[in-house]
C-alpha cells in the first residue's frame, strides 16, 4: 500500500473547489442563470420576445438594481399571465452593467449581439445611461431607460432613446417647487451631493424658486466621499427658512443625525427627495429628527398613501408589504417610489409592441416601434400604469406624471399632496423625431 | 541571449498582430467591438508595465493619466469641434504635460509613499473632473457622437463610427504602444530602468540620474495611457468622470500582474484573459464577480509571475 502526502497547494486548491462549489449551491440566485436560460427560450416553440435588461448587479447601485430585478420579473409574469405582448411570451434576458459607463456599453453590445434581443430597457444610473446610449444609438436598438435624470429629456442622447416610464428630476422639481415656497417658506438653502444628479436639483430647483418669488440663500455641495457632515451646517444662513437636502448613499443616516445633533429643538422646514431614504427603514435609529418634516415621493411607500386597486394589485405582485418593504423579510425595505419605472416601461413596450405590429429586430419593425412610441400622448391610469397617468411628449421621448408630497408622521410617510401630471411640464429643448433612424 | 533571439522576439510579437489583423474579419460583432476595447486597454496596461514591471515603480494614480487624454481629446471635440487626429494628440499633450508636473513632484518619494502620492493626486484630479462639472458635466460626463467629423486621407473619408474603422484604430493604437516599450525596454535606457528597478542606489553610484530615468518613465507611462484614454474616447464616444476614479488605476495594475510584470506580452495576455474571464463567468451566473476572483486568486498561486512571466520561466527565457 502506498501513501501520499497531500501538499499545502493540494490542500489549498481542494479547499478551493469546496468553497466553489459551496458559493455555487448557496449563492443568492443559482449559478446556471441565464446562458442556459437563453438557450431553452430560444429553442422554444412559444417565439417569445426577448426583452434586455440592463441591471446594476453590482457596484453603488445593486440596492436599485436588486429591486429594479424583482419588479421586472412581476411585471414580466403578469403580463405573461395575461396573454403576453402581441400573444407573445416576455423573456427578460438580463445583463449585470456594474454600474460602470464601461461595461453598461458592453452590455448594450452584448444584449444586441450575443443574445439578440428584440430591444433593452432597465438601466437607472446617470452615467450608465449616458456612457450606453451611444452604442444603443450606433447599434439602432430601442433603449428604454428608468433612470430620472434629464439626459433624455434635454435631447443630448439619440433618438433610440426613451424614458418613457418614469419623470425627469427637473419635471419633479417643477412640479413641487409652489408647494414647497407657499407652505414651507422662501428663503431656501440647499444641500445636495456634488456630481450629476445633486446639480440637476440645484439648477432647476433655482430657476423654479426664483420664478415663485423665493430666493436661494445658499448652495452646500457635499463631496461624494463625504462621511462627516457637522462643518458644513455651519454654511447655513441663520435666516433659512426651508433646508432642501437631497442627499444620496450610506452616509445619509449619519447626515440626519449630525443634522439633528446640530440643530437641536430649534430648525427650519426640511425637505428632502425620498432618494436620500430609499431602501432606508424610516424606524431606524438616528432618523428621530425626521419627525414632522417633509418629502417628496414618486410613488408612496406606505400603503393608502395613493389608495387605488392598480396600486394595491401592484403592490401584492411585487410581494410588498403595507410599510414598503418585502413582504418576506421586513428588513428588506424597497425602493418603492421609483421602481414603478420599471413596471410602467414593460408595459409601454406592450403597448407599443402591440400597436406598432412590432414582430422582430430590424430596421423595418424597429422604425415603426419608435415612430409608434414618440406618436403616444400618454398612458392611461391602470394595471400597467399604478403611479397614475402620463403624459408622453414624443419630441423629447420623456413621460410626465403626477408627484406626491409626504410627511414624516410617527416614523411612516403620509401623502399630504399629490401634484397634477401637468404641474411638472416645461418647455421641451429638443426634438428627438428629427433625427433620422 | 535576447539578442541571438532578436528575429523569433520580432516574429512573436509580429505574429500577435497578425493575428489581431486576421481576427477582425472572423470574429462575431459583438467580440468585434470587444477586441478593440481589449486592444486599447492593453495598451493603457502596456504603459502601465513600463512603470511597475521595467522600472519597479507601483502606481495607484495611473486612472490620472488615462482620463487626461480621455478630457484632453474629448472636451476639445466637445466644445471647440477639432478634429479627431487633433484630439488624440491634445489628449496625449494632456497626460504628458501632466506627467512632467506630478512626476516632479511624485517622484521625490519611493515605495509605498510613491503609492500613497500617487493615489491622491489621483483623487484630486477625479474630484476636479466632479468641481468642475460644469465644463466636464461631471459624473454624468459627456456623448462625443456627432461630435466627431469623418478624417480625410487624400480621397477617403474615414467615419470614426465604423466598426472596421474602430478595430483598426484600436489595433494601430496597440501596436504602436507595443512597439515603443519592446523599443524601450530593449534599449540602453530600458537597461538603465531595469538597473533602477533592481538596485536604485548601485544605479546612481554608477553615474546614472536615476531621477532623470524615473522621469522619463513615468512620463512615456502616462503619455501611453493619455493615448489611449483619448483613443478609448473616440471608440466608444464617451468621456465620464468614473475612468478618473480608483478602479481605473486598479485594472492596470491587475492586468499587468496577471499577465506578467516585465514582460512585453503580459498586460495583453492579463487584459484579454480577465475581460474574457468576466464575459464567459456573467453567461452562466450573477454572481460572476465571486468566480472570477477565485480564478483570478487561483492564476496569481499557480503563476505568481503572471502567465506570460511563467512562460518566460518554465520555456522561453528570451522573451522579452
Amino acid at each position: 500500500m502506498s501513501t501520499k502526502r497531500i501538499s499545502r497547494r493540494e490542500a489549498l486548491r481542494a479547499a478551493g473547489i469546496v468553497v466553489g462549489a459551496g458559493i455555487a449551491g448557496v449563492g443568492p440566485r443559482p449559478l446556471v442563470p441565464s446562458g442556459l436560460r437563453q438557450v431553452v427560450y430560444a429553442a422554444s416553440p412559444e417565439n417569445p420576445l426577448r426583452i434586455g435588461f440592463q441591471v446594476h448587479r453590482t457596484g453603488i447601485g445593486a440596492v436599485y438594481g436588486r429591486w429594479w430585478e424583482r419588479t421586472a420579473a412581476a411585471a414580466a409574469t403578469y403580463i405573461n399571465e395575461k396573454g403576453g405582448m402581441a400573444g407573445r411570451p416576455v423573456r427578460l434576458v438580463s445583463e449585470d452593467d456594474g454600474t460602470d459607463p464601461a461595461r453598461g456599453a458592453i452590455a448594450v453590445e452584448k444584449l444586441t449581439s450575443e443574445d439578440k434581443v428584440d430591444l433593452i430597457f432597465g438601466t437607472l444610473f446617470s452615467n450608465v445611461v449616458i456612457g450606453s446610449a451611444p452604442r444603443a444609438g450606433e447599434l439602432k436598438i430601442p433603449y428604454l431607460v428608468v433612470s430620472e435624470g434629464y439626459h433624455v429629456a434635454s435631447g443630448k442622447l439619440n433618438r433610440y432613446c426613451f424614458q418613457p416610464g418614469i419623470t425627469d428630476v427637473r419635471a419633479q422639481l417643477t412640479a413641487i417647487s409652489s408647494w414647497i415656497v407657499n407652505n414651507l417658506g422662501k428663503k431656501i438653502t440647499m444641500i445636495y451631493p456634488d456630481y450629476a444628479f445633486g446639480y440637476d436639483h440645484r439648477d432647476f430647483w433655482g430657476k423654479g424658486a426664483a420664478r415663485l418669488g423665493a430666493t436661494v440663500q445658499a448652495l452646500i455641495p457635499i463631496p461624494p466621499t463625504e462621511t462627516s457632515f457637522t462643518k458644513y451646517f455651519s454654511r447655513i444662513p441663520a435666516d433659512t427658512e426651508v433646508l432642501y437636502h437631497v442627499m444620496v448613499g450610506p452616509g445619509v443616516p449619519t447626515f440626519v443625525k449630525e443634522l439633528g445633533e446640530y440643530f437641536g429643538s430649534k430648525r427650519p422646514h426640511l425637505f428632502g427627495f425620498i432618494d436620500s431614504l430609499e431602501g432606508v427603514d424610516l424606524a431606524s435609529p438616528g432618523l428621530e429628527f425626521l419627525e414632522g418634516s417633509h418629502f417628496w415621493e414618486a410613488f408612496p411607500r406606505y400603503a393608502g398613501g395613493y389608495n387605488t386597486s392598480f396600486e394595491r394589485t401592484y403592490r401584492e405582485r411585487l410581494g410588498v408589504s403595507a410599510s414598503g418593504a418585502s413582504a418576506r423579510d421586513p428588513k428588506d425595505v424597497s425602493t418603492y417610489s421609483h421602481m414603478f419605472g420599471v413596471w410602467e416601461t414593460l408595459f409601454v413596450i406592450k403597448q407599443t409592441v402591440e400597436q406598432s405590429g412590432y414582430k422582430r429586430p430590424g430596421p423595418k419593425d424597429y422604425k415603426a416601434f419608435i415612430e409608434t412610441l414618440e406618436r403616444f400622448q400618454g398612458f392611461s391610469e391602470g394595471v400597467g400604469h399604478p403611479q397614475g397617468p402620463k403624459k408622453f411628449v414624443g419630441r423629447i421621448h420623456q413621460a410626465f406624471g403626477q408627484q406626491f408630497i409626504s410627511r414624516v408622521d410617527t416614523k411612516r410617510l403620509t401623502v399630504v399632496h399629490k401634484t397634477k401630471v401637468e404641474d411638472s411640464l416645461y418647455p421641451p429643448e429638443a426634438d428627438y423625431t428629427k433625427q433620422p433612424l | 541571449m535576447r539578442g541571438d533571439h532578436r528575429s523569433a522576439i520580432v516574429a512573436i510579437h509580429a505574429a500577435l498582430i497578425a493575428a489581431l489583423v486576421c481576427l477582425q474579419v472572423v470574429v462575431p460583432p459583438f467580440h468585434h467591438m470587444l477586441l478593440a476595447r481589449i486592444m486599447v486597454l492593453a495598451a493603457y496596461a502596456i504603459g502601465y508595465n513600463l512603470l511597475l514591471g521595467y522600472t519597479g515603480l507601483m502606481s495607484l494614480g495611473h486612472a490620472m493619466f488615462f482620463a487626461a487624454g480621455m478630457y484632453g481629446a474629448g472636451l476639445p471635440l466637445f466644445y471647440l469641434g477639432v478634429g479627431a487626429p487633433e484630439a488624440l494628440l491634445l489628449g496625449i499633450a494632456a497626460s504628458l504635460v501632466l506627467a512632467v508636473v506630478i512626476g516632479a513632484l511624485t517622484l521625490r518619494t519611493s515605495g509605498a509613499s510613491f503609492l500613497i502620492v500617487t493615489l491622491m493626486f489621483a483623487q484630486v484630479f477625479y474630484l476636479s473632473t466632479l468641481y468642475f462639472n460644469r465644463i466636464t458635466l461631471g459624473d454624468q460626463g459627456f456623448v462625443l457622437a456627432g461630435h466627431l467629423p469623418p478624417i480625410s486621407l487624400g480621397a477617403l473619408r474615414v467615419t470614426l463610427s465604423e466598426p472596421v474603422v474602430r478595430y483598426n484604430l484600436a489595433l494601430a493604437t496597440f501596436a504602436v504602444c507595443l512597439g515603443i516599450s519592446l523599443w524601450l525596454v530593449g534599449s540602453p535606457i530600458g537597461r538603465v530602468l531595469v538597473a533602477i528597478r533592481e538596485n536604485e542606489d548601485r544605479t546612481r553610484m554608477l553615474g546614472y540620474n536615476t531621477f532623470a530615468y524615473k522621469l522619463l518613465a513615468l512620463t512615456i507611462s502616462a503619455a501611453i495611457a493619455g493615448f489611449s484614454g483619448s483613443v478609448y474616447a473616440v471608440i466608444t464616444s464617451y468621456v465620464g468622470a468614473s475612468f478618473a476614479a480608483i478602479l481605473y488605476s486598479i485594472y492596470p495594475l491587475v492586468w499587468t500582474l496577471l499577465g506578467g510584470s516585465g514582460t512585453a506580452l503580459g498586460p495583453f495576455v492579463g487584459t484579454a484573459v480577465m475581460t474574457y474571464t468576466i464575459e464567459t463567468a456573467s453567461r452562466f451566473t450573477s454572481s460572476y464577480l465571486i468566480v472570477v476572483g477565485v480564478i483570478l486568486v487561483a492564476l496569481v498561486m499557480r503563476f505568481p509571475s503572471g502567465i506570460v512571466g511563467a512562460l518566460r520561466q518554465r520555456w522561453v527565457p528570451w522573451l522579452p
